[in-house]
């Protein structure tokens, strides 16, 4: 317990060093640029292959479990559009590029510290925080939201060709029902929760790579203790923001 | 130069450095020697602030280091160079950009001034034309000398170099050494070299600093430390039974 404490400390400490001026603006507007394609643009192909199948899915298991005649058909597309908006797409999405974007920031990190890359920086004068977490910080809390309407147009576009190619649903009933009760907020909602788990995934990969000790096998762990803690810090995450936003 | 007064270091019980004095003095190569684990590469943490001191203070031509905001100390470090023992290149950039780093980050040079500056460095470290190879790309003696380059692309006033012949064969290990005493020399700086190197005592330094159990054990040059009878340096620079017969053989011949 005493540990845990004291590494939310430490998280916070860093948190208030990483949001600190940069040294030169022209620089760090280039290191922003380079994050959004790493970690955001690198990640669009694999949002893309799993918003195409888990949309699908998503159609074809409620479409299964539609066994009342009192339920009607557009009942399908309803719920693929719910599920995908207010769930998958943000949650799911995030603890997926939690395993791919927080591994591959706590490992780059972590290598730069035992190889004395970061003790390069601070003799230099750089802030070694601000200039390697910030523009990953903010480059993710800026793209995320992009991924994840991306994600959800995927998503009801693999539930539809799911749905037509199955027979299960005509596109005029999948479309009506994408179209029943829907709610702007709910896509607020979505985005809220994108932005919030971006900053947790990335600055909580940070924090243990930017603390890690020793050599390659050390920062295997830090990256694994980053993938697990995030993904914990966002499922807990989402059931507070759901508490505040939707209820 | 810079002055070092009684900086003592702790991490939980293990009292690291125990009260130490030195100085280390401009235009010189000052070493600092002693067997791994005395404390040499903390003294120099300490030294550039990448370890916060327990108590003493560090003293850089009259500015007390210890006692400066995060702020000032930027302002000092911008003067110092340091070559680190795994060269601490950054990967992803190609040579030229890691030589060319800290005059994008601290300078308002036109890009012509820049990789006029950056070719300038590697020409002076003999690597002209590795300007577009990553660091992966290059042997260690080179990306050695290509941190080197990076250290003195500012013009520093101090330069720090930890362990600057490690993992290098003999002959490298000497072409770099003779590149920090020139440097050194040429632009009059203060360097402080950590180094467990007797080649590099001998050839390159100036004054040397022993640490033994986180102590300041032996100060002098190097003709005083071929002299010398304290048993502790004689145990660290004659420590192979082949460099033992050399000494026996020479009281010999000279009794």
């Amino acid at each position: 317990m005493l540990i845990i404490l004291r590494n939310i400390g430490k998280y916070m400490i860093m948190l208030r060093i990483v949001f600190s001026r940069p040294e030169k603006w022209s620089v760090f507007r280039v290191r922003l640029f380079e994050e959004i394609q790493r970690i955001g643009i690198n990640s669009i192909p694999i949002v893309g292959v799993m918003s195409v199948f888990m949309g699908g899915v998503i159609a074809l298991q409620t479409a299964s479990n539609m066994d009342s005649p009192l339920l009607p058909e557009y009942t399908i597309g309803f719920i693929t559009r719910s599920s995908t908006i207010l769930e998958f797409s943000p949650t799911i999405m995030s603890l997926i590029l939690a395993g791919k974007v927080g591994s591959n920031v706590a490992s780059e990190i972590g290598t730069m510290k035992t190889t004395e890359q970061i003790d390069a920086l601070e003799i230099m004068g750089v802030n070694s925080l601000t200039h390697l977490v910030l523009p990953k910080i903010l480059g993710s809390v800026f793209f995320f939201p992009v991924l994840i309407i991306f994600s959800i147009g995927l998503s009801l576009v693999g539930g539809w060709l799911s749905l037509v190619m199955s027979g299960l649903a005509s596109t005029e009933t999948y479309i009506l029902g994408i179209r029943s009760w829907f709610e702007f907020g709910d896509i607020v909602y979505a985005l809220t929760k994108g932005v919030v788990f971006a900053f947790l995934i990335v600055s909580i990969a940070s924090f243990y790579g930017y603390y890690s000790k020793g050599g390659a096998i050390d920062v295997g762990k830090s990256a694994t203790k980053a993938v697990v803690t995030s993904s914990i810090a966002i499922l807990i995450a989402n059931f507070f923001l759901t508490q505040m936003i939707l209820l | 130069m810079i002055t070092v007064e009684g900086i003592n270091k702790t991490f939980g019980d293990n009292h690291v450095l125990h009260d130490i004095t030195t100085t280390f003095e401009k235009g010189k190569v000052n070493l600092i020697i002693g067997q791994s684990g005395q404390g040499k590469s903390v003294l120099t943490k300490c030294v550039v602030g990448l370890h916060d001191p327990d108590t003493g203070s560090v003293i850089y031509n009259g500015r007390n280091f210890t006692e400066m905001d995060r702020k000032e100390k930027v302002s000092v470090r911008k003067e110092i160079g340091m070559l680190f023992q795994g060269s601490a290149l950054f990967d992803s950039m190609t040579v030229e950009d890691n030589v060319m780093f800290p005059l994008t980050m601290f300078t308002n040079m036109t890009k012509k001034e820049k990789l006029d500056r950056v070719n300038f460095c590697l020409d002076r470290v003999n690597l002209n034309e590795t300007n577009a190879l990553f660091p992966a790309e290059c042997s260690g003696g080179m990306q050695k000398r290509i941190a080197i380059a990076r250290a003195i692309s500012m013009k520093p006033k101090y330069l720090f170099c930890d362990e600057p012949n490690s993992g290098l064969d003999p002959k490298t290990a000497i072409i770099i050494d003779n590149l920090i005493r020139e440097i050194t020399y040429e632009y009059d700086i203060t360097t402080v070299v950590i180094t467990h190197d007797m080649n590099s005592v001998i050839e390159i330094g100036d004054t040397i600093l022993f640490i033994h159990n986180g102590r300041n054990w032996w100060e002098g040059d190097r003709t005083s430390i071929i002299k010398t009878d304290n048993p502790e340096i004689l145990d660290f620079v004659y420590a192979s039974d082949f460099m033992k017969e050399i000494r026996a053989s020479m009281r010999a011949s000279r009794s």
